[in-house]
């Protein structure tokens, strides 16, 4: 971040809800670098901001298309880097089109896209036709242009109530970035993610920023601000239904062998200068299936690949709410989750709780979510839900690693015992395994995949308090180690040693990786050998801030990825006083970061993860488009400006398939955007920080922010007791009366917009009503993230305003 | 790494030392009369990373006779060079806090307060619960093709976990045949 010349901030309050990272912000600033900030609230981080630009929230497609528009027209681009680096000259089959909102191959009775329409066009040898001039009609270059056309300033601003001339200024100064000497780096969070658009909200930062040629360089990329100590690698775990870990697909019912899996998902090229790094794939299942299966995982028996459940439909988080409302869930475990106050649209994922039979919550304090069958307004002898809940301990009191927003796995170590009889998720995981594996020891359904489970972490078959699973041992498996004596690249490896990289995975059962993607954090047998906890505070040559041996980063230590787009096609960097990696013609290697691979610059493309070698300007494979078109959110109060559909048509409309519990709001009635977000002080549904008398005495109770001239119009004064409603539920809240928030002038109209901060419930030391129970059930069209930032509401104060 | 407080020093390199950190390693002589007593005087050592957010910030946690006694920024992080936000500052308070979770507690239906329950029990009724529910909805086949799952129950958290933790998780998940496996990057 501190090489940055440019810092666009959008979707984010980082100085408020990742202080520390902000530092750098700061010090890149300190340097000379303009911060821009885009937000429809003046936050703190707009504070920090050299400019800042409002927009309503639910318009950064709109926005940054604009930018991309003025890019385009003004030829201010890296034309080096999108020639080489990107599919700009790629042309796109003749069944591709747009009109009226809408990409070709639509079906509205299924309201989804067949894809196929906007394939490559190829060529004889099966790889895409290219036009490196960029001048051919249906190369995406020129798609581009048409598409992005239609958002002029003007356009732009009548959808989002940005002020024209900081617009502008926010255009101009982002753009300045194409130059090979120049870098922006874009920062963002949920405030990007949480739309019924969210991942096009994000093509939009990737397409920009490629234009740009920000791409794997120092200074610059699209980085997420993650908001969970591990989400990155929990999510590298693989704790979500569509992934194994290592982002492999989990399979689907039509992947009835390994073989069939395989197939679906191993990407073929027949560019020989693609690395087409997926190719490995094959290695990968293999090595994890020998990871979770061991002896037990032959060729002969496919690996047990069928012990894993294949999915047939979408179990994301939505999907799981609701099916669980109506009935057919009845267990759920809890690890450290709080959906009562986190879940969208509360009230009905409170309703859904109390169909379960059984729940087992983990966590270290006594959630809202665990005492859900006390909460306000119910009797607890209507439900009939068993609970459990079992007491976890703390990060100091443990033994493991995380992995933070730039990919670093960090060690932690045990400062003390837990507390009472609270043990480890570790523990607590082993000891449920071992538990169900003796129910099952005698009979069951399909007993195989718990009872051939390969589960040895060194603290024996039966279970006492204390007796904690060996994490070195864990992580060992994650990383991986030879099952057989095997020769590899002339180098020995003996049965039992770890691999050293996952280039020296197999797919023949020879070896085993619990995660790819984290081999080669425990390379060797010692503890000395976990670079997971290496402490060596020394920059790399470059001397851009790697620190390359302080902790370890996937893959491979790589702590810039696509770093080879940092360089020309000769290798040398686009900007040589702040390189990331250089090709060294007398040592024939990369040095600097560790590359995307040893190849020489000429030998392979950078993007080695796309079968093509190039990075997605278009992309074919998202459910709702292959370019960023603008949709207004679900519940909005105007009418969509730029086409005839109100809204992303490949998105799941809930309120119509389950009606009960999911009601959308009327403009008439509920004319106020509503958005949610964080403040410093708490952190994310409140169990931990709700709980802690510090910060609970900091940030007591929830309020609701709101524009001096609302509150004129709705009576509200500052600290009064105010009640905000949407057609789902209504809560209470102490009002703050701003001028952090400025109505927008909307092509004419003028419109109001409030926040609530969402960390709070109605259990803890600091109680408050949920923002949730305002939210709706309602996603993202890839991703099913539920639209959070932007929703229809009414403010008014509560009984003359008086607590 | 547990290392005390004059080890800590040594191994730091006197160039990399924090304000902050010089002046708690002043010999107890040398301390000026009106100084106070420094708390982390003759504890022990260990690293951490903050729980709370995805920067990853370095904290030391100094404990005595088993005790967590303070928790301040390690000023050797190259990410938070000593510095905390908030959150990151309190957490003492997790680590110390009466609030804390220390026995199993157990809910009957209908019942309108917690029991404590032992491990012992508790794990083999929740294996009972387990094997009963998954029995009751596994699923062979579907439309006569293998999917092996387990309809009725749903597995939900891991972003607070270890990556450890959160592997043995979406191991022990699998296992079971669980579909609905769900965490907070959805949300």
């Amino acid at each position: 971040m501190i090489n940055t010349d440019v810092a666009m901030v959008m979707g984010s309050n980082m100085v408020e809800n990742h202080p520390i990272a902000s530092k750098w912000l700061m010090r890149a600033k300190e340097r000379g670098a303009v911060i821009i900030n885009v937000d429809p609230r003046y936050t703190r981080t707009s504070s920090f901001a050299d400019i800042y630009c409002k927009l309503r929230s639910g318009t950064d497609i709109a926005f940054v298309n604009g930018i991309i528009n003025y890019a385009l027209q003004n030829g201010l681009i890296n034309k080096d880097y999108v020639l080489n680096y990107t599919n700009a000259s790629f042309l796109i089959s003749e069944k591709y089109s747009f009109h009226d909102g809408l990409f070709s191959g639509y079906d509205p009775g299924k309201r989804a896209y067949d894809k196929t329409n906007w394939a490559y066009d190829l060529d004889g040898t099966g790889n895409a036709k290219r036009d490196l001039t960029l001048q051919h009609p249906r190369c995406v270059y020129q798609l581009m242009k048409k598409h992005f056309e239609r958002y002029d300033i003007d356009t732009v601003c009548k959808i989002t109530g940005s002020p024209r001339a900081i617009y502008e200024k926010v255009c101009r100064t982002f753009t300045s970035t194409w130059a090979p000497n120049r870098v922006a780096t874009w920062l963002y969070a949920m405030g990007t993610t949480q739309h019924t658009h969210g991942t096009q909200n994000i093509r939009t930062y990737a397409i920009l920023q490629l234009l740009m040629g920000n791409v794997g360089l120092a200074g610059g990329g699209i980085n997420a601000m993650r908001g969970e100590s591990n989400v990155q690698g929990s999510t590298d775990m693989a704790l979500l239904f569509h992934l194994l870990p290592g982002y492999l697909a989990s399979p689907t019912k039509a992947e009835q062998s390994l073989e069939e899996y395989k197939t679906h998902f191993t990407p073929k090229t027949n560019d020989p200068k693609s690395a087409n790094w997926w190719s490995n794939y094959p290695k990968y299942i293999v090595s994890l299936l020998k990871a979770w299966y061991g002896d037990k995982a032959t060729s002969e028996n496919d690996f047990c690949f069928n012990y894993i459940p294949k999915r047939s439909a979408d179990y994301s988080h939505i999907s799981l709410f609701e099916t669980m409302y109506e009935g057919k869930l009845k267990g759920l475990f809890l690890f450290g989750q709080n959906p009562v106050v986190g879940g969208p649209n509360s009230n009905k994922e409170r309703s859904a709780l109390e169909k379960l039979d059984w729940m087992v919550a983990v966590d270290i304090f006594e959630t809202d979510t665990s005492v859900f069958w006390k909460r306000p307004g119910v009797n607890p002898a209507d439900i009939q839900t068993e609970v459990f809940l079992l007491p976890a301990c703390s990060s100091v009191e443990k033994e493991g690693s995380v992995s933070n927003s730039g990919r670093w796995a960090q060690w932690r170590y045990k400062a003390v015992e837990p507390v009472g009889e609270s043990a480890s998720d570790l523990w607590i995981i082993d000891a449920l395994h071992k538990s169900i594996k003796k129910e099952y020891a005698t009979s069951g359904v399909f007993p195989e995949p718990i009872v051939n489970l390969n589960w040895n972490y060194g603290n024996g078959e039966e279970i006492y308090p204390h007796r904690e699973p060996d994490v070195h041992m864990v992580a060992k498996e994650i990383n991986g180690y030879f099952l057989e004596d095997k020769v590899v690249n002339d180098k020995q490896f003996k049965k039992g040693d770890q691999v050293p990289s996952f280039a020296f995975l197999h797919n023949d059962g020879s070896t085993c990786s619990g995660n790819w993607l984290y081999c080669n954090a425990y390379p060797g047998p010692e503890k000395e050998n976990n670079n997971m906890a290496r402490r060596i505070k020394e920059d790399a040559i470059n001397g851009i801030g790697l620190y390359p041996q302080w902790a370890w980063a996937w893959p491979v230590n790589r702590r810039i990825i696509y770093n080879r787009a940092s360089c020309d096609i000769t290798g040398k960097p686009f900007d040589p006083k702040r390189w990331v990696v250089r090709w060294n013609e007398t040592t024939g290697k990369w040095e600097g970061d560790v590359p995307d691979g040893p190849w020489p610059p000429a030998d392979k493309y950078p993007f080695i993860m796309k079968p093509d070698g190039h990075a997605w300007l278009f992309a074919a494979n998202l459910n709702d488009g292959p370019l960023p078109e603008h949709y207004e959110p679900l519940e909005s109060p105007v009418d969509n400006f730029m086409s005839s559909q109100q809204n992303n048509p490949a998105i799941k409309l809930w309120h119509k398939v389950n009606p009960e519990g999911n009601a959308i709001g009327d403009v008439k009635k509920f004319p106020i955007i509503g958005t949610t977000y964080r403040v410093s002080e708490h952190w994310q549904a409140g169990a931990m920080s709700r709980n802690i008398p510090w910060l609970a005495e900091l940030v007591p109770d929830v309020f609701v922010e709101l524009g001096t001239d609302l509150a004129k119009q709705k009576n509200i004064e500052n600290g009064n007791r105010v009640v905000i409603e949407t057609a789902r539920g209504s809560m209470e809240a102490y009002a703050l009366v701003t001028r952090r928030f400025e109505p927008f002038q909307l092509n004419g109209s003028v419109v109001h917009e409030v926040g609530v901060i969402w960390h709070f419930g109605y259990n803890g030391l600091a109680r408050g009503d949920s923002a949730n129970l305002l939210t709706s059930h309602i996603g993202d069209a890839n991703t099913m993230i539920p639209e959070y930032k932007a929703f229809l509401c009414d403010v008014y104060k509560k009984n003359g305003g008086v607590a | 790494m547990k290392i005390s407080r004059r080890g800590f020093l040594g191994a730091a390199g006197a160039s990399t030392l924090g304000g902050a950190i010089t002046l708690i390693g002043l010999p107890k002589t040398a301390k000026a009369a009106s100084v106070p007593e420094i708390k982390t005087v003759e504890t022990t050592e260990s690293t951490t990373i903050c729980p709370y957010c995805g920067v990853g910030c370095g904290l030391i946690v100094s404990t005595r006779e088993g005790k967590v006694i303070n928790i301040e920024g390690d000023p050797d992080h190259p990410i938070n060079e000593g510095s905390l936000c908030s959150k990151g500052m309190a957490l003492f308070q997790v680590a110390v806090n009466e609030r804390r979770l220390q026995k199993v507690k157990y809910r009957a239906p209908g019942s309108s307060e917690w029991e404590e329950k032992s491990w012992d029990w508790t794990l083999s009724e929740i294996a009972k619960r387990v094997k009963k529910t998954r029995d009751a909805t596994f699923l062979k086949k579907e439309d006569d093709k293998i999917v092996n799952r387990t309809n009725g129950i749903a597995c939900m958290g891991g972003a607070s976990l270890d990556n450890e933790e959160c592997y043995l998780l979406s191991k022990f998940a699998r296992s079971v045949g669980i579909t609905y496996l769900e965490h907070q990057a959805r949300i």
